[in-house]
């Protein structure tokens, strides 16, 4: 391996006063810390705030004098905290470009470090004399310290007065690049480093390839070591073009690809700090935001509360025979008690009864809650169900395309069957073609086969139906992992790109005749009613609907939809012997085709009729009983 | 050119309909929680009787309610707790209505094991990493929650949040399984286990800020109260177990002194020094955490035995 570092680093002017050693000792510090280590790290500070601009570390204001101010109400503090934030970001570009010293500098200057974590890399590292190695504060791992490369992502936190921070500092090198795909696939926020003096490197492009993959929508390009190219605007501007020029190209083979990104660039110096967490005077030409404050002001979206209601169930909660709810998390949207729900991929619908917590019972719950839910009618629900929104359920499909990165150093054997995780969900399945593998230059290439960090887009066909979204409109329910049933090795990420093989969720014609037409003219939008009875109840219901002039019809599980998506109800019988009377009801009809009526709205006037007709049957069992 | 590319940041900071941080970390750590149960046939949850435990039994209390614990507690005892803790431990146990399992390893607290006559780190060897794999072994557990942050140390950081450990119950930190979104692998060979920790994103100051927001019940160690202490320099030892006195130079045993005092973290009472602290209230504790100048294990003996010391126990099996 190749794995040399700089030495052409500049010095780190670090001259500061002596630390106050009374206050430390009053603080639970060990006695007789030896002199030598002059306090370069203020304290720990979760309040660090950046504006107005802190003088260098040198003279920063002294936070136990802070504390010791009148003004600090820790109420006030609270209740501050209370509102944070969260925002997840995690780094990515080529080996040596200066991530890890990024994540150092960043702890350094927002006062993340404690004294005996700095003190503990004094001296050590690469950084040169009397400079902190900033990238071992992240580098935890003794074979990183040794070989002076990150291997496995190192999770850290920063608090700042606007945020909290989650980071996953990531490996550059390429034998690696798993770990790196795993710190990027729970970001928010990319920063992908380029070093200065080298440019846009291939590594460099294939990691800003994966982050954007991996659907990470906020990539902040951190040009790096400007310090060893003289601040030059012309360096920085140069990289600018010839990466936004490259990140253009990119194409997932999907509609989407890059459209939802957003790109960013800073020149900075990780060693040095300019435009870390401070301002530079050595950058008087550009005039944005530090890294710092673009992370802390980045919107993040909350494009997870927009999304409709996805649920997979996790678990059976049976405590007693009374009480049978659904734990899980919910990936996207919000729910409230009497929202109906469809139970996939077995098609049934139900109704919210109630979501309960341990801290009360709530009315309505959002995205990411982990709730458990109960639903009004007796449903046969298990581990692996997804609970999705009726107006925009999921597709339940066994085949689709999907983005995939191979992680093990077993390569892909298409004859093969793997284990396929996808929410609460694990099934076997096939990866039965790959269409196109990423080359070095990512260019597209045709093989039939995937080695270990390879990127290829794939056709996989599972044993069972999933629903599933695509991975560009929901990263839950669009994600999934292979595991290999013989090693147990997690061997692959996958991000489904399209459902190309089994019907969509059918859409209404756009012929002459429109959704709202027909559902004007019937009164009705269209539905699924799936009866479970017996045969003559069935009868009874389908007469009763038909007098009532809905435009009914019988049609097999597999027509059902196509029928539904046209205004009609259509009726899925299941004869049973049993007297009780099961009915659920699917509204199909797509949001672009009901505009006027509300969707919940339609749902719930055909649910009120069928509980009519539910009455009136069970009136006539009671009737044919006598 | 689809993409947009902006100059400047768009203003909004904050958006209300987010939830806030400690929201987010409680639906994660659910999430996890639940994971496991419904995946692994012999779930345990360690229980070290510190405000981490305390957090994530009250984390476990919510996945499965109203439902009761799908799995046991199991402390590990090595028999240098502070007395207070265990009666804290048995109280919390039975108010949660959870199972609990007490593991000793006998043999080596027979023999007189403790971190003076041996080092700290052959005591930790004995007493925790030994015991816990005993343990594991003894009852059949596939899987084994603990409570550790990643912010506690730089080999934490390291680790996933389904740690994986082999037959000998050992770490692998540069073999780590690949751990994409919340999509864990929990397939297991005989024999194999694993270590979960459903806390690994949380910080110190989300630890503190969630008890004083739930009211969770934490040990009164963590409280100051006047204590008697052996001082050792600026460190405070409590005074617990007799050999850890010194005798001094008039051949007579050392004296405590009262000191107002608490433990920031709570371990072994011989290697757990105590601070000097005023925080008798857990806005003071919060308060007080803002103005700490080093980290919350420097106060532990048994981590600095040697660079990289956490990492080479994490090897070993501990936890
Ligand atoms: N002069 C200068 N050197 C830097 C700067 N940033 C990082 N370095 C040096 O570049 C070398 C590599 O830094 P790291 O932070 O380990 O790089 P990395 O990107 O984390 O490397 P991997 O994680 O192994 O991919 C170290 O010797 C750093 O001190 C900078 O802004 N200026
Ligand atoms: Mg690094």
């Amino acid at each position: 391996m190749a794995l040399t570092h700089d030495n052409d680093l500049i010095q780190l002017q670090i001259d500061q006063p002596p630390a106050d050693t009374n206050k430390t000792a009053a603080n639970g510090a060990p006695a007789g810390e030896p002199e030598t280590w002059n306090s370069t790290v203020p304290a720990f500070n979760p309040l660090f705030d950046h504006t107005p601009e802190p003088e260098p570390l040198a003279v920063s204001p002294d936070l136990v004098a802070e504390l010791a101010d009148p003004a600090f109400e820790i109420e006030a503090f609270l209740a501050a905290e209370r509102s944070k934030d969260l925002l997840r970001f995690s780094t990515a570009g080529s080996v040596d470009d200066g991530k890890s010293t990024l994540i150092g500098r960043l702890l350094y200057d927002t006062r993340s470090v404690y004294e005996d974590q700095v003190r503990s890399i004094e001296g050590k590292g690469s950084a040169g004399a009397g400079v902190l190695d900033l990238a071992l504060l992240t580098d935890g791992l003794r074979a990183e310290r040794e070989q002076g490369i990150t291997i496995d992502v190192a999770y850290r936190y920063v608090s700042t007065a606007r945020r909290k921070f989650i980071i996953a500092d990531t490996p550059g090198h390429e034998q690696y690049t798993r770990n790196m795909a795993t710190g990027a696939s729970t970001a928010d926020v990319a920063i992908v480093l380029v070093d200065a003096r080298k440019g846009v490197l291939s590594q460099s492009r294939r990691h800003a390839w994966i982050t954007a993959l991996l659907g990470v929508r906020h990539v902040l390009i951190a040009v790096n070591k400007m310090d060893l190219v003289g601040f030059d605007q012309a360096v920085f501007d140069r990289i600018v073009s010839d990466f936004t020029a490259f990140f253009g190209s990119i194409d997932f083979g999907d509609e989407v690809g890059t459209g939802n990104t957003e790109l960013r660039f800073v020149p900075v110096s990780a060693l040095a700090g300019d435009n870390v967490a401070r301002v530079s005077d050595n950058l008087p030409w550009y005039n944005g935001p530090t890294l710092l404050e673009l992370l802390e002001t980045i919107p993040v979206s909350v494009a997870e509360l927009a999304q409709p209601f996805r649920l997979a169930v996790q678990r059976v909660v049976r405590p007693d025979q009374h009480f049978r709810g659904f734990a899980g998390q919910i990936a996207s949207g919000t729910i409230r008690v009497g929202d109906p729900v469809l139970v996939l991929p077995s098609g049934r619908t139900s109704r919210v009864a109630s979501l309960v917590t341990f801290d009360g019972n709530l009315s309505e719950a959002a995205a990411p809650l982990s709730i458990t839910l109960t639903l009004e009618e007796e449903t046969d629900i298990s581990r692996g169900d997804l609970l999705s929104s009726v107006g925009e359920p999921a597709t339940v499909t066994n085949q689709f395309t999907a983005s995939l990165v191979w992680m093990d150093q077993q390569s892909l054997d298409p004859s093969r069957r793997y284990l396929l995780k996808h929410t609460a969900r694990t099934i076997q399945a096939r990866v039965s073609r790959v269409e196109h593998a990423l080359g070095i230059d990512l260019a597209t290439q045709a093989t039939d086969t995937l080695a270990l960090n390879g990127i290829a887009l794939v056709e996989i066909e599972t044993v069972l139906p999933l629903a599933v979204d695509t991975y560009a409109s929901n990263r839950t329910t669009g994600s999934f992992i292979l595991i290999d049933s013989e090693t147990n090795a997690t061997a692959a990420a996958g991000m489904i790109r399209s459902f190309s093989a089994l019907p969509r969720t059918p859409q209404a014609s756009d012929g002459p005749v429109t959704a709202a037409e027909r559902a004007h003219r019937w009164g009705h939008p269209g539905a699924i009613l799936n009866l479970r009875a017996p045969a003559t109840l069935i009868n009874a219901v389908e007469r009763a609907l038909f007098d009532r002039g809905v435009f009914l019809l019988r049609a097999d599980p597999s027509i059902a939809p196509t029928l539904a998506a046209q205004g009609a109800v259509a009726l899925t019988a299941e004869p049973a012997d049993s007297q009780d009377f099961h009915a659920t009801i699917a509204d199909l009809s797509t949001a672009g085709t009901l505009t006027e009526t509300s969707l919940s709205d339609a749902a719930a006037s055909v649910l009120a009729l069928l509980r009519q007709f539910e009455q009136a049957a069970s009136e006539q069992t009671k009737g044919s009983a006598l | 050119m689809a993409f947009a590319v902006l100059d400047h940041p768009l203003s909004p900071v904050t958006s209300p309909e987010r939830l806030s941080h400690l929201r987010r970390l409680e639906a994660e750590s659910i999430h996890i929680l639940r994971e496991v149960a419904a995946e692994f046939g012999r779930p345990v949850m360690l229980y070290s009787i510190g405000k981490d435990s305390s957090v994530m039994l009250r984390l476990a209390q919510k996945a499965f309610f109203p439902g009761p614990l799908p799995f046991p507690l199991l402390h590990i005892d090595t028999g240098f707790k502070f007395e207070e803790m265990l009666s804290f431990r048995d109280e919390m146990a039975r108010s949660v209505g959870a199972e609990l399992l007490v593991w000793r390893n006998e043999p080596a607290i027979a023999a007189g094991t403790n971190p003076i006559a041996l080092d700290t780190k052959r005591c930790c060897g004995l007493l925790k990493t030994t015991a816990l794999l005993d343990a594991l072994a003894h009852y059949g557990f596939n899987a084994a929650f603990g409570g550790a942050r990643r912010d506690e140390e730089k080999a934490r950081a390291k680790e996933r949040i389904y740690s994986f450990r082999d037959r000998a119950g050992q770490w692998d930190p540069k073999n780590q399984r690949p751990e994409l979104w919340n999509l864990y692998n929990a397939r297991l060979h005989p024999g194999e286990s694993i270590r979960v920790f459903p806390l690994s994103n949380w910080t110190e100051m989300d630890v503190w800020q969630y008890i004083h927001e739930e009211n969770i019940p934490i040990v009164d160690l963590y409280f100051a109260r006047d204590r008697p202490m052996y001082l050792r320099g600026d460190a405070l030892l409590p005074v617990e177990q007799a050999f850890v006195a010194r005798s001094g130079s008039d051949g007579k045993p050392e004296q405590p002194t009262m000191v107002r005092s608490r433990l920031r973290s709570l371990g072994c009472s011989p290697c757990t020094g105590a601070i000097r602290s005023d925080a008798d209230t857990l806005p003071k504790i919060i308060a007080e955490l803002l103005s700490f100048r080093t980290s919350e294990r420097a106060n532990r003996a048994i981590d600095h035995d040697q660079e990289g010391s956490m990492e080479l126990k994490k090897r070993e099996g501990y936890f």
